[in-house]
């Protein structure tokens, strides 16, 4: 930054946060004040260049930020006060941590002398932040507050990206000291290789290139890395003709459109998807950290592969899965190199994965994401297609809520470019879509944000609708509202006799009233036939929007593959019968599990 | 084993382990900053490893760094995440693996030694064969009167495992342990 002001010169702790913020690009930042962030406020009031948007909770200001951080490739920053805004910061700090997402949060704390005896608003923040951090920090000496949060932004958004903490006394904030600019002395402890090593790349590509039956999967590590690994990535599927499949994670980095595209792949993933990775010879695992989700049973994980396992997180690999090449390294640098090599050392032979493309054409024909249409009740499959045909010409950013919903979302809206996709995969965190849609409408006022929701989840942070109101974000909440929490009530029927405990919503609002009274705009659709013109209103109108779409309340989320099951042993949506759901995992599962 | 004992079936897939768990001593070297010994112990708690012994104390004082030593018992498996997992935090420098540095150097074992006080109390023979055997074992009386000894004793833990049965019935009161303290043998540092 060549800022004039920030040059080392005497100020409060309070400037020296502004100041920090600004020489390290920050235009927005999320919060909420509090008695022990007063000082930081008062600051924030007496200047133009960083714009704060207040919250109405702070963990509405935590996936706010992420949103924001995810759909834009910058680092996200809330602002909370002491104690209690610092514990309500914890399930967006470990959602930022378990999906890699770059996340700043100032708190404050009482004076540096009240510390430790149990002082109103007092909490342990870095003691309770510590597991659900990358790094924190307790800053006691005012000369010090700016290289913290410079070290802070760089050990947030280098590396594996992730959340840190800044805790800051009262104190420290009304003290004077020198502020230092940001420079680049990280500390030696701290050295993320970036670099993979050239070595295991050669035997990567050369493993690749005699593969017959290669499968790639991707990550939200590809999006991470920044648009040009998404575009890397493109190329090396390109060059080897590879099926490519993805996480939740990381759709988006090859386009859906795109002809080697088998969809998603585990618990909820396509029947190609998963029948690729069983089947393959040598698979491909590209900034992904094989989670449970997506290798069903271990033990029956893709059972005949060399696999290739390219993390910038060395303890990625072979924690789950044991890697026969395992590449610590940024996954756009090695992108690069194996691209680099293939071009100058492989020559691609189509013809020798034409039975492995004429084998995934066998199972794409088993058309896994089929579901029977109705004319009378909306099928939440079909609410997810027509909002994605309605919305391709627009400038569309989607965010999610955790349930049935996410995944049909998933599965049914199809995205070409990364960080247009927001959901909390890792931690599955309920709530998270709404104020998520807030940060990514912050970042980009005149795109069409939707929270594709569910009717449970979004009630977790509705109060942030009243944030969208006073901010003009004209986010769009789309509820597919089946009045169950779906995905619990499905798992009730698979694990526990259909005994439906607790998941029935018997009290929900009147979702439009509900907008009406925040200030927003209430759409209600109940009949497939009125859909397509319900959606239409919501993306013409600008203002905060909630769709109540009434879904076929009893529809479940298929393909899936079950408890204790392999990949090749996914349950199919035209063989999901009564019976065959109860049935599904058996008695020798369930004691697995 | 538990998850045995309830088949209620969840959302997880378990696996069971087939690797037999070894105890290995590792070497953390890291920034000596308010917090650290937290976040290497929480680490520990927090993924479900174990810390069989651990020793802490700052050892280059004009860099700040202090020296961690862990003993800890797992599969090979998670011995090399718990390795990766150290690696992660922001003021961890190194970790080494001793006991695969050793077998790497063609030694069974690295240095391992353990500093331990032992108080007994006792008069009459018991009090004359506590000395003796102190003496055996090498260890020095640090304090005395005549009621009781206090006995400091360095070694290997089996050494000191030994001594402490050894004084059981001859009136132990209390023992206090530093934990392993471990190197590796040969010219080259860690």
């Amino acid at each position: 930054m060549t800022n004039g002001q920030s040059e080392r010169r005497e100020m409060t702790g309070a400037e020296m946060v502004v100041q920090a913020l600004k020489d390290n690009g920050v235009r927005d930042v999320f919060g909420y004040p509090g008695g022990a962030v007063l000082p930081i406020y008062d600051e924030l009031f007496q200047q133009d260049d960083v714009r704060h948007i207040l919250v109405r909770h702070e963990q509405g200001a935590g996936h706010a930020a992420e949103g924001y951080a995810r759909s834009t490739g910058k680092p996200g920053v809330m602002l909370v006060t002491s104690g209690p805004g610092a514990t309500n910061a914890v399930t967006p700090l470990q959602d930022a941590l378990m999906d890699s997402i770059p996340l700043v949060c100032l708190t404050g704390q009482v004076p540096t002398s009240l510390i430790g005896s149990d002082a109103f608003q007092e909490c342990d923040t870095v003691g309770i932040t510590r597991p659900c951090t990358k790094h924190n920090w307790l800053v006691k000496d005012v000369n010090k507050l700016a290289a913290v949060i410079h070290e802070a932004f760089h050990v947030a958004t280098t590396g594996r990206p992730g959340p840190v903490v800044v805790d800051i006394p009262k104190d420290v904030q009304f003290a004077r000291g020198v502020y230092t600019p940001p420079q680049m002395a990280p500390r030696t402890s701290y050295q993320p290789k970036v670099q993979g090593d050239l070595d295991k790349v050669k035997a990567a590509v050369e493993m690749l290139a005699a593969a017959r039956r290669p499968v790639i999967y991707s990550g939200g590590g590809v999006i991470n890395s920044g648009p040009e690994a998404s575009q890397l990535l493109r190329e090396l599927v390109e060059l080897t003709g590879a099926p490519i499949t993805s996480t939740l994670m990381g759709l988006g980095a090859y386009p859906a459109s795109g002809k080697n595209w088998l969809g998603m792949l585990g618990m909820h993933g396509t029947y190609e998807a998963n029948m690729a990775m069983h089947d393959c010879d040598v698979m491909v695992c590209l900034g992904a950290r094989f989670d449970d989700r997506i290798t069903g049973r271990i033990s029956a994980f893709s059972p005949n592969s060399k696999k290739i396992h390219v993390d910038i997180d060395p303890s990625s690999i072979n924690k789950n899965v044991r890697a026969d090449i395992g590449i610590p390294g940024d996954v756009g640098r090695v992108l690069e190199d194996m691209v680099r090599l293939w071009r100058a050392t492989v020559k691609t032979d189509r013809k020798a994965l034409w039975p492995w493309w004429e084998q995934v054409a066998r199972w794409r024909a088993r058309d896994s994401l089929a579901y029977r249409m109705n004319d009378e009740v909306i099928m939440p499959q079909y609410a997810v297609q027509r909002l994605f045909a309605l919305t391709r010409e627009h400038d569309t950013y989607i965010t999610t809520e955790v349930g049935q919903h996410q995944m049909w979302a998933a599965q049914h809206f199809h995205f070409d470019s990364p960080n247009r996709w927001m959901t909390s995969g890792g931690l599955g965190t309920m709530g998270y879509g709404l104020p998520a849609a807030l940060g990514v409408q912050i970042a980009h006022p005149d795109a069409l944000v939707i929270d594709i929701a569910g009717d449970a989840s979004v009630l977790m942070t509705m109060q942030e609708m009243s944030s969208a109101v006073q901010h003009d974000a004209p986010i769009k909440i789309f509820i597919l509202n089946n009045q169950y929490m779906g995905m619990v009530r499905q798992w009730q029927q698979l694990l526990h006799g259909n005994r439906l405990s607790h998941s029935y919503t018997e009290a929900l609002p009147d979702f439009v009233k509900l907008a009406e009274a925040y200030g927003g705009h209430g759409i209600r659709c109940e009949k497939p036939g009125d859909l397509d013109d319900a959606i239409r209103e919501m993306i013409s109108v600008r203002k905060p929007v909630i769709f109540d779409c009434r879904v076929a309340a009893l529809a479940n989320c298929f393909p899936m593959i079950p408890s204790g099951k392999a990949h090749n042993e996914m349950l199919l949506p035209d063989e999901a019968t009564d019976e065959a759901v109860a049935n599904a995992i058996d008695a020798k599962g369930r004691e697995l599990v | 084993m538990n998850a045995q004992l309830q088949p209620t079936g969840s959302a997880y897939f378990i696996a069971k382990e087939t690797e037999h768990p070894e105890i290995h001593t590792l070497s953390v070297l890291v920034d000596n900053e308010p917090g650290v010994l937290a976040r290497v112990i929480g680490l520990f708690s927090g993924r479900g490893y174990n810390i069989e012994s651990l020793t802490v104390s700052e050892t280059e004082h004009e860099k700040h760094l202090s020296r961690i030593t862990i003993v800890t018992r797992g599969t090979p498996h998670v011995l090399e995440q718990i390795k990766h997992q150290l690696e992660r935090i922001v003021p961890v420098h190194r970790v080494v693996d001793l006991s695969v540095r050793a077998l790497e150097l063609g030694q069974e074992r690295p240095l391992e030694r353990e500093l331990a006080l032992v108080k007994v109390a006792g008069t009459g023979d018991a009090r004359v064969e506590a000395l003796r055997l102190a003496s055996a074992f090498r260890a020095n009386v640090i304090d005395a009167n005549t009621e009781h000894f206090i006995f400091e004793l360095t070694g290997k833990v089996s050494k000191v495992e030994q001594f402490i049965a050894i004084m059981k019935p001859l009136g132990l009161v209390e023992v206090c342990r530093t934990g392993v303290a471990a190197m590796n043998r040969g010219a080259q540092g860690m």
